[in-house]
Parts: C-alpha cells; structure tokens; sequence
C-alpha cells in the first residue's frame, strides 16, 4: 500500500509518495501561495490524478502549515519529519540543516532519530526569507543571485534584520557597489548566520535539506564556513514530506 | 462560577484608568477560559484560586482597601527577595503587583527602551498606565537590586509613587550575607515607619513562623507532582497557584495549599491523574512567569506533555528553605533571613553555579523526561546563564529545550512547533 506525507511550508508545498517497501514513488512541489489549505487540495488533486487517493492512503502532514491539510490522518511537527527524511535519504547519522522559506532547522540525528535541534527565533535573518526579500529588491531571481555572487568579492552586509539588510543593500546600491559583489555578501550573511546557528552541535557530516540544497553555490560556501563537506541528494528538499510519508499508517 | 461583582466604583475610587482598564478586564475572562477551565479532570481544590483569579482585580483589592480603612498598610514588592516577614511583623500586608502581561507593556514602553524585558516594561506600564489596583493600593513599593534594567526602572516609578530598595548582593560570601542582614535591618526601620508599628523579637518571630508555614504548604503541593505513577495536577493549575500567592494573605494561601496538598495526595492514593499513563513529564527552568503569563505551560500542555516542575521565582525559588526558627534575638533572625533568602539561586548572582546544581537535582526529583529552559527576551542575566545550564543538563542525560519569548502571541505556531518536536523527541 502507498503511503503519503504532505509537507506545508511557507513557501512551497510538497508531496512524496512510498510504496510498500518504502521507495520514493513520486513526488510534487508546488507554490504555497497565501492559503494553506487551498494548496493542500491542489496536492490533492494532483495527487489524485496520478492514481494516490488522498482520501484512502495514510496521510501525514508536517511543515508550517501542518494543521491545514483536511485530508491527513495525523500531524507531525517538520523537525521530526525532517530528521527521518534525512535519515532516509542519507542513511547515516549526523547534522541536517534545513534553510526554510520561514525558519531554518539544525537537527542532530543519532540512531536516525533527533537527538538535539535549534531553530532561528523569530526573525528571517539566516533563512530562505532573507534570501528572497534581497534577491526581489535586486531585481533576480535566487539562482541568479547566487550566479552573481560566484562573480564577486566579499563585501560585508552587516545587518542581520532582513529589513535593515534592504536598506544596506540599497544603500550599497547607491555608492555604486558591483551587483556581484553584494550578492556575495548577501549570500555570506545567510550562510554565516545558518553556521552559528548550528555551532553547538558538533558532527563531522553535515546534511542540506530544503530549497536551498539545489544551489551548488550555496552549498559550497556552506562547507567552506563550518569547514566540513555539505552533502545534499536529489531529493533533498522533500525531506520533510518523505518524513511524513514515513509516519503514515503507523 | 459565581457572578462577578461590579468593581467599577473601587477602581474609580484607586484613580484608575477605567477606560483602559475595562479593555484587559473584558480579554482576561477569554484568556482564563482557554487556559484553565479546557483542562480535563482538574483538582476540586482549584475552584478557590479560579474564583481569585476571575476576579483578580476586584476581590483582593476590595479586601486591601478594606484593612487599609482599618489603618494596616500595604507594601508592593516585585521579586521574591524581599523578606515579606518584615512588614508582616508590623502587621503590613505584602502582595505582588502587575507586570505579566503585554497589555501593560507599550505603556511602559514610553519611558523604557523597547529591547528591555516585558516583565520590567509591563511593571512600570501598570504602574504609569493607572491600569492595576495592586499598583495604585500599595502604601509603597518595595523594590531591590538584583537586574540592572529593573534597578533603572525604579528611578523613574520612584518619582510616581513612594520606593524603598534594597540592595541585594551579587555574590554569595559570608560577607554578602551579613551585608544583606544589615539590608533587611534597614528594611525593618522602613517598616516601622511606614506602618507606625513598632518592630518586636516576638513580631518578628511570629511573623518568620507564618511565612515558613505557607513555604511549607506550598511545597507540601509540589512534592505530590513528584509522583511517577499519577500527575495528580497540571503545571498550568500549580502555577496558578504560585502566581496568587504573591498576591494572597499568607494565612489563606497556606490553609487553601494545604487543603490542595491534602486532595492531590489522595488523588496519589485513588491513582487518580491529569494526564494519561506515559506522559512525557517537563520541568520549566528561568525567568519568571507573573500572573496572567500562562502562555508556555498552555503550549506545553496541550502539545501531549506535563509540567510537574518549575524552578522559576513562581515556582521552587518562592518556597525553598525555611528561615532558620532556632534565633530569637534580632541579629539572629536578620542573619537567619539572610541566609534564607540568599540561598535563592537567581541569575544576578556571580557565580551561580548553585543554580545549575539545583536544576539538575530538581531534574532528577521530579522524574522528568526533559527539561525548557526559557527567558524573557531580553534577559541579559538568564539568557546569557543559559548556555551553561542546557550543557550542564545535557551531560548529565537530560534533554533540554531553550526557549526565549516573551508576552505576545505572535510566536505561538513556532513555539508549538518547537516544543511540540521536543515531545516527539522524546517520545
């Protein structure tokens, strides 16, 4: 039997499918938008169109948006869902960051279950957000923002509100900075923040889950400040949902 | 419940702000209701502090105004430092006052910086804001020096309403010790002067008696959350418990806690618990919850886990160690005093690895799963303890959860993300 786990973040909404020896038999990323339970039904129907009733398989829900899914069983909070994803798609233990649309997660994984976690507290600094709010005032796209800041030198944005981050970016704008050159800087603030946020947690493999795991950059620079290979996987952002999925008809 | 009774005449008669205070009495009873009367299964006992706390600002301001009509006089105090045995002694009435809830912090904020700790801006706020009857009823308050923000804070109420401070040593020799005797001496002349009663051996005595009775009352209540087999109360009713008794008359507060003790030790007896078999059970460690700060435990509660412990000032700190009853000459019994409440383990002390003991003891008495340890923003002296302790914690095998938030809702979803994860975790 099929089973399916539902991963709302804040950003983007994701499916992953098992069968019943646990293989990843399909999986849909969408956008979020502003409704949450409106694209927990778009997962359903697509879901549904691909022959993986909502309705009939066991459904976990996980992700910031976990209490908007009708159709679920049962929720489980995205750190759990995250850390077994993880241990699913990695199979070995050790640190998983997860760098969100809302927050970002550093789960440590010990027996393929969470041993110890930190979030970011309220506030974008150090997460997808911050990345999104720069690359929007910049007029690029995150790729492309991550393409112009393998070009450039360091400049350093100091501020870690995302706020005060536009207004220093506008401000570097205005003294005629190179576009690379910010861009690198934006970068290395989210990717320094996301490596004090886990410096607590020692472990010699260093997992990337999430959005971000798809830019090599991103993942490059990364490793260069917790001074430890990054591994990533191809499925790698529908940790959380695989997770989910995991937990389904349990 | 029984029907409230129109205070509007009593605040009109404190000088308060009726307009704005109609605005918290009127979200209070929803808050209330969400919080505590959701809960399954809850202890008869607890009908006396619902009654109190649905009428928090009317029954016992009517009753402080009414000894003050009979020339007793009331001393406000923040922080469970300050000796109430003193002003007892010269048959003062102690209580606590505002400070735990957003609604009174912009107000302070117009005086404060806004990156202060809500306790302290919603402290002044009341006070300023004309929003709380402890506030307006207290003769004076009594404030002391443990943080720096609240030390600052009081120059500017100082210049509103009459203060007395006490400074509070920041390390724990014998010297400090004897420092904070002379500290609670000085505190007796103030006594005296503001109540016109003279301060006597036997006074004082009598009155260290008292307030040892209500430590053991409500300690007599903790120790049957100790149980490992029944969680014969939530966290969220114990607290509610501890937040009143700041307010509370001491004989009252030990006679209801002990009529508590009783019902939850024969709730031990019946197997009759809260929380079904397997519950995971927490300990709250950090800064202090003032009433009507109920958001973590709620949180806590309804993400499938227990409080059976808090080390915070309402919790443990407020009702651990007895004042020594051996001395009876002044001297002894402001030594005594000292030592009692210098034993309190509050993060404004250098060093404080007592407190990291104390919480890992605490840990272990009270059979939990998991420890959260939280402050409120801000708190320089907790959260930057709190590096310390959670490591403390996690090498002796005990999980734990850092937590910093403060009197808004408007983390709710995260913090239930978070902890609802660390029940997961440790499930």
């Amino acid at each position: 039997m099929y089973r399916i786990g539902i991963d709302i973040g804040s950003t983007a909404a994701k499916a992953a499918v098992l069968d019943e020896n646990n293989q990843l038999v399909y999986t849909v990323v969408m956008p979020t938008g502003f409704n949450g339970v409106e694209a927990a039904h778009r997962l359903a129907d697509d879901l549904d169109a691909h022959g993986y009733d909502t309705n009939e398989l066991p459904t976990v829900a996980t992700g910031y948006g976990r209490v908007s899914v009708p159709y679920a069983d049962k929720t489980i909070t995205e750190i759990t869902c995250h850390g077994m994803g993880a241990d699913y798609l990695f199979g070995e233990d050790g640190l998983v960051i997860d760098v969100g649309g809302q927050d970002t997660k550093a789960i440590l994984l010990a027996d393929g279950k969470v041993k110890k976690f930190v979030m970011n507290d309220k506030c974008a600094a150090g997460t997808g957000k911050f990345l999104e709010v720069i690359a929007d005032r910049m007029g690029v796209t995150q790729e492309e923002l991550a393409d112009l800041a393998s070009q450039g030198e360091h400049t350093p944005i100091s501020s870690m509100c995302t706020v005060f981050a536009e207004s220093e970016v506008i401000s570097l704008v205005g003294r005629g900075e190179p576009r690379e050159n910010i861009a690198n800087g934006v970068i290395e603030s989210v990717v320094g923040r996301v490596a004090s946020l886990t410096s607590s947690m020692a472990s010699d493999q260093v997992f990337l889950t999430g959005g971000l795991c798809e830019n090599d950059y991103v993942v490059g620079r990364l490793a260069h400040h917790l001074n430890r290979p990054v591994k990533t996987a191809p499925n790698a952002r529908f940790a959380g949902a695989i997770g989910a999925a995991l937990n389904a008809g349990n | 419940m029984a029907e409230v009774i129109d205070r509007h005449e009593l605040w009109a008669s404190l000088d308060m702000d009726l307009e704005t205070h109609d605005v918290l009495c009127s979200v209070l009873p929803t808050a209330f209701g969400d919080t505590f009367l959701s809960q399954e299964n809850r202890p008869e006992g607890m009908a006396f502090w619902d009654m109190v706390v649905a009428d928090v600002h009317g029954i016992r301001p009517q009753e402080l105004v009414d000894e003050q009509a009979k020339g007793r006089k009331v001393f406000g105090t923040f922080c469970t430092y300050v000796p109430d045995e003193v002003a007892i002694a010269c048959n003062g009435i102690v209580t606590g006052l505002c400070g735990g809830s957003q609604f009174w912090v912009p107000e302070g904020e117009k005086y404060l910086p806004a990156d202060m700790c809500p306790l302290i801006k919603a402290s002044l706020g009341a006070r300023l804001g004309k929003t709380c009857p402890f506030f307006r009823i207290a003769d004076q308050i009594v404030g002391e020096t443990t943080c720096d923000g609240k030390k600052k804070m009081y120059e500017i109420m100082a210049k509103d309403v009459p203060m007395h401070i006490m400074e509070l040593p920041h390390q724990k020799r014998d010297k400090d010790v004897k420092y904070f005797a002379d500290e609670i001496a000085l505190f007796g002349k103030n006594v005296e002067e503001v109540t016109g009663v003279t301060l006597t051996e036997e006074n004082l005595h009598a009155a260290i008696e008292l307030i040892n009775g209500r430590r053991k009352a409500l300690a007599r209540v903790y120790e049957t959350r100790k149980n490992t087999d029944v969680i014969p109360i939530s966290g969220t009713d114990a607290l509610l418990m501890m937040q009143i008794a700041f307010f509370d008359d001491p004989a009252r507060c030990t006679e209801m806690a002990n009529k508590l003790a009783d019902e939850l030790e024969q709730r031990i007896a019946d197997g009759v618990s809260v929380f079904p078999a397997g519950t995971k059970r927490i300990l709250i460690t950090g800064t202090p919850m003032a009433i009507p700060n109920w958001k973590l435990h709620h949180i806590v509660e309804t993400s499938g886990a227990a409080i059976v412990c808090e080390e915070n000032c309402t919790g443990t700190k407020f009702f651990t160690n007895l004042v020594d009853e051996g001395p009876t000459d002044f001297a002894g019994m402001y030594q005594a005093l000292a030592e009692r409440y210098m034993k309190i383990n509050c993060t404004c002390f250098t060093p404080n690895e007592a407190r990291i003991d104390e919480v890992i003891q605490l840990a272990k008495d009270y059979h939990v799963d998991g420890v959260i340890n939280t402050n409120l923003k801000f708190c320089t002296t907790f959260k930057t303890e709190a590096p310390a302790l959670e490591k403390a914690l996690e090498d002796a095998g005990i999980p734990v959860l850092d937590i910093e938030t403060d009197y808004t809702d408007n983390d709710a979803e995260q913090l239930r993300t978070r902890i609802g994860a660390f029940v997961e975790m440790l499930s």
